[in-house]
């Protein structure tokens, strides 16, 4: 009983081997299956890898040719035609039925090339209206994929052609914007290949896509969270935890940490909403078990692109062996920073290059952000050589100060105290007022950006933070900004109702910009959440605390309790969506209408 | 139907190149079927209309942060054993329905009892409108209606139900009665996880009135406590089997109508039930 139990809870968590698309008529679209055969269970192949025969010392083509065997994987050229389904897949033993495009999951990936105007009809085949928004994408408003501000959706039937020059490089994705359709597998990458060449020329390339896949009906996890928000929970803390607490820290003080949480009637080990109880992690589509493999010869530069495509989930991500070069953020390059580990938020996406030196497999660990689960691929010279898996690293748990809350105001210290001693503050500033929707607001948010975030303090790992990030051509607008916007993060756990300044989508009227000011948007996360904001159409250039240019991202994490600052070219005139890109945060409310208006 | 209409008043979609907008290379024209001789030849500068409702930016987007939901739980649904009685069913149940702010909320507690009498036996369910009115609480009005042995009683409620602080989940409500009857009640508990699916849940109760009602075994003053502790074993989140002690102590007149009636002071009973919701 315990032995299958736990048997079964492997499964959920490793997912099947071979578990993947599967289409009507049973036949393995093949994203877990090995060139050489499924039943392996070994590699998955590398449809999405190419190798850079022109770049590559050896002048050999090294790449594996899978893309032959799945011409579908990839589309490139500048006319698409994308047919948005729905098809049985299964990843845990179960089969259920994804959103998909073409026909897979993962979407194709779409090759483009900079200057280059790309035409995409998008055909719905499902019952329900679906959309497709283009992340991170510089384009026309009605081009953006929006359903109620970008255009009215895609109706059962319909095809949407979307139209718009690309006038940027680097790696981005593309996903639903419909209701929870990207939860259930509408995703896809894009790889824009610039004008000029890479900046970074690697030999050798890889798409790696993180999801969250759930057997369980989205509409069901968000009605869960809605009625009891720790459902997926299972790191709450217990008695247990308590008296090993009090062993290491005192009893004293894991008293008066206890008595703080429990005066905030919030929960220390609320790191993700949904986790690794309900989600299993996917890379391109391919469950741990299925072990996404690509491969790479000894002494190869090969660039990751690496995007988080999942609708809950942030992932801690290191190649245990490899240092890993970061070389772009959001797309855009970056001055080049090596390090061992990095955190991606919820629609970020990195790339990385990495040169392994020996001709052995390694793995790239994607481990959940609350270290209940994780998505894995194998760094290989050939198919079928998997590596060690590390262990979970063990569950970490909020301290008072990533709640933004004024130490010295507290009775004693907690444990998290000692490790957040560095931290700045701001000055005093008197927190607004919300009603009742909104749980605590940080009386005095942390203004650093170079605290990786909770679970990877001190790790003995280089971590990169965005503290690290210089983005290489500078800012795209010279301009002091004009104007300060300031947007609390807020929400209430209990509750699950997510917001800004205390007000839901449905409470708030449009943030207002003027077509063509330079504006400085201040967030202050006033939750204990993590929240990648991502704003449609325009760029968010990080500043640092000082107001110096840092990084050009689409999407900006903000730690709990963390005040954060990025400057926006209002250059796009029309409306856009800003929202937090947890999928159920938005759904919950925290969503706003841009409107750029006043135009030439 | 609302969706149908909705369709209809975008469609046609026009894809078109507009010469001399820098800002963009491709405009979708939205035709209002309501305003096609207004706006033929008019290119709007943006598909979707600046002046639709909430409601029906729901419908397009299928987004929304109003939707309303239910819950229904069993917090107790027990048989007791122990005490005076042969043994009992006794539950301590609600539901709701409702958004962020306003729920209708249905509670319901009691005990059934099978020695003899078999009827039930002290219950009630009270009907609210629970508004949210703070971080932590919220208000709840409406009626309560009590049945079972003797003379039922009809109440106007106005209470309070929230997370105090330490994580207890706390109710108190005054009651009045269509006869000028008063009374008060008084709910906390707790959940203490010993592991993720072990959790011991202290409960405790205490009933007021203002009036003794003797057709009802009740004095006036504290009528009766009860404190338990309930262990339960999270088979699911929303599926656990529990076992449990109820110590129930009767105060003053109370004590007295129940001892004459063949009852005792206090009662200690040992319970296992399930606390399940969904």
């Amino acid at each position: 009983m315990t032995r299958s139990r736990f048997e079964s809870r492997r499964r959920f968590v490793q997912g099947l081997a071979g578990g993947a698309l599967v289409l009507a008529g049973g036949r393995q679209l093949g994203w877990g299956a090995s060139p050489s055969g499924a039943a392996s269970g070994g590699a998955g192949h590398s449809s999405w890898g190419i190798a850079r025969n022109g770049a590559n010392p050896g002048g050999k083509a090294i790449d594996p040719g899978a893309q032959s065997q799945d011409p579908g994987a990839t589309l490139s050229g500048t006319d698409f035609q994308l047919e948005v389904g729905a098809t049985q897949v299964n990843f845990t033993g179960v089969p259920r039925y994804a959103t998909v495009v073409n026909g897979r999951l993962p979407a194709p990936l779409l090759r483009w090339r900079q200057g280059d105007t790309v035409t995409i009809r998008v055909t719905n085949r499902l019952p329900a209206p679906t959309s497709i928004h283009w992340h991170g994408m510089i384009l026309p408003a009605n081009m953006d994929g929006v359903p109620g501000i970008s255009f009215p959706g895609i109706h059962p039937g319909e095809t949407y052609e979307y139209r718009f020059p690309v006038t940027q490089a680097g790696t981005y994705w593309y996903h639903s914007h419909s209701r929870f359709q990207e939860q259930i597998g509408l995703y896809g990458p894009i790889v824009i290949e610039p004008r000029g060449g890479e900046r970074h020329p690697a030999d050798r390339e890889h798409v790696l896509l993180l999801s969250d896949w759930t057997d369980t009906d989205p509409e069901r996890i968000y009605r869960l969270l809605k009625v009891q928000s720790d459902y997926f929970n299972s790191n709450r803390r217990t008695v247990g935890d308590f008296v090993s607490d009090a062993r290491k820290n005192g009893l004293s003080a894991t008293v008066s940490d206890r008595r703080m949480w429990g005066q905030m009637r919030m929960n220390a080990s609320d790191l993700l909403d949904v986790s690794g109880h309900t989600y299993t992690y996917l890379m391109n589509g391919v469950t741990p078990a299925g072990n996404w493999t690509c491969l790479f010869r000894r002494g190869e530069k090969v660039r990751l692109r690496i995007i988080n495509g999942a609708s809950m989930s942030f992932f801690d991500i290191r190649i245990p062996g490899l240092a890993m070069t970061v070389v772009a953020a959001d797309g855009q390059d970056v001055e080049p920073v090596t390090v061992d580990e990095f955190r991606i938020g919820a629609a970020e996406v990195y790339d990385v290059i990495v040169e392994p030196k020996d001709d052995r497999a390694y793995t790239i660990f994607a481990q959940s952000m609350d270290h209940t689960g994780y998505a894995r691929a194998t760094l290989a010279p050939a198919p079928g050589m998997p590596a060690d898996i590390p262990p979970l690293d063990l569950p970490a748990v909020l301290s008072m100060a990533d709640m933004g809350m004024d130490m010295s105001s507290m009775h004693h210290g907690t444990s998290g105290a000692h490790d957040m001693a560095h931290m700045s503050k701001t000055p005093s500033e008197r927190p607004p007022k919300f009603g009742p929707n909104v749980d605590m607001v940080a009386s005095q948010p942390r203004t650093t950006l170079s605290d990786p975030g909770v679970g990877l303090r001190n790790n003995g790992r280089r971590v990169l933070t965005y503290a690290d990030l210089r983005t290489i051509d500078g800012p795209i607008d010279a301009r002091d900004p004009s104007r300060e916007i300031r947007l609390h993060l807020t929400g209430h756990m209990q509750r699950y109702i997510w917001s800004f300044d205390g007000q839901k989508f449905s409470e708030a009227q449009p943030l207002r910009f003027n077509y063509g000011e330079r504006l400085r948007v201040v967030l202050i996360n006033d939750t204990m959440m993590n929240h990648p904001i991502h704003l449609h159409g325009m760029w968010s250039e990080v500043e640092s605390p000082g107001g110096d240019f840092l990084v050009r991202k689409h999407t900006v994490i903000v730690q709990p309790g963390q005040q954060l600052s990025y400057r926006v070219s209002a250059n796009a005139l029309g409306r856009w969506a800003f929202h937090c890109h947890l999928l159920y945060h938005m759904e919950a409310g925290m969503f706003r209408e841009v409107t750029v208006e006043g135009g030439p | 139907m609302k969706v149908t209409r909705m369709l209809l008043a975008m469609l046609p979609l026009v894809v078109g190149q507009v010469a001399g907008a820098n800002a963009t290379t491709a405009i979708a024209t939205l035709v209002d079927t309501n305003t096609v001789a207004d706006s033929a030849g008019a290119v709007p500068a943006h598909p979707m209309s600046h002046n639709m409702s909430y409601r029906e930016m729901v419908e397009v987007m299928q987004m929304d942060d109003t939707s309303r939901f239910a819950k229904v739980m069993f917090d107790q649904l027990e048989w007791r054993n122990g005490g005076t009685d042969e043994g009992r069913a006794a539950w301590d149940a609600q539901s709701y329905y409702g958004g962020d702010y306003d729920k209708l909320w249905i509670k319901s507690e009691g005990n059934y009892v099978t020695d003899g009498r078999t009827d039930v036996h002290d219950a009630d369910v009270e009907v609210l409108w629970d508004r949210v009115i703070s971080r932590w609480w919220n208000l709840q009005a409406g009626g309560r209606q009590d049945f079972g042995s003797g003379q039922s009683r009809t109440w106007a409620t106005l209470g309070v139900e929230g997370l105090a602080p330490q994580w207890f989940q706390t109710e108190a409500a005054i009651y009045l009665s269509d006869e000028g009857r008063t009374a008060a009640r008084l709910k906390a508990q707790y959940e203490l996880l010993l592991t993720q699916r072990l959790v011991l849940q202290p409960f405790a109760e205490a009933n007021f009135y203002g009036h003794s009602d003797p057709a009802r075994e009740i004095g006036s003053g504290l009528s009766d406590l009860e404190i338990s502790f309930r262990l339960r074993y999270e088979a699911s989140r929303q599926f656990a089997p529990y076992v449990g002690v109820v110590w129930l102590r009767r105060f003053g007149e109370t004590a007295d109508l129940v001892r004459a009636a063949g009852g005792e002071r206090s009662d200690l009973e040992l319970t296992a039930g399930l606390r399940v919701w969904f």
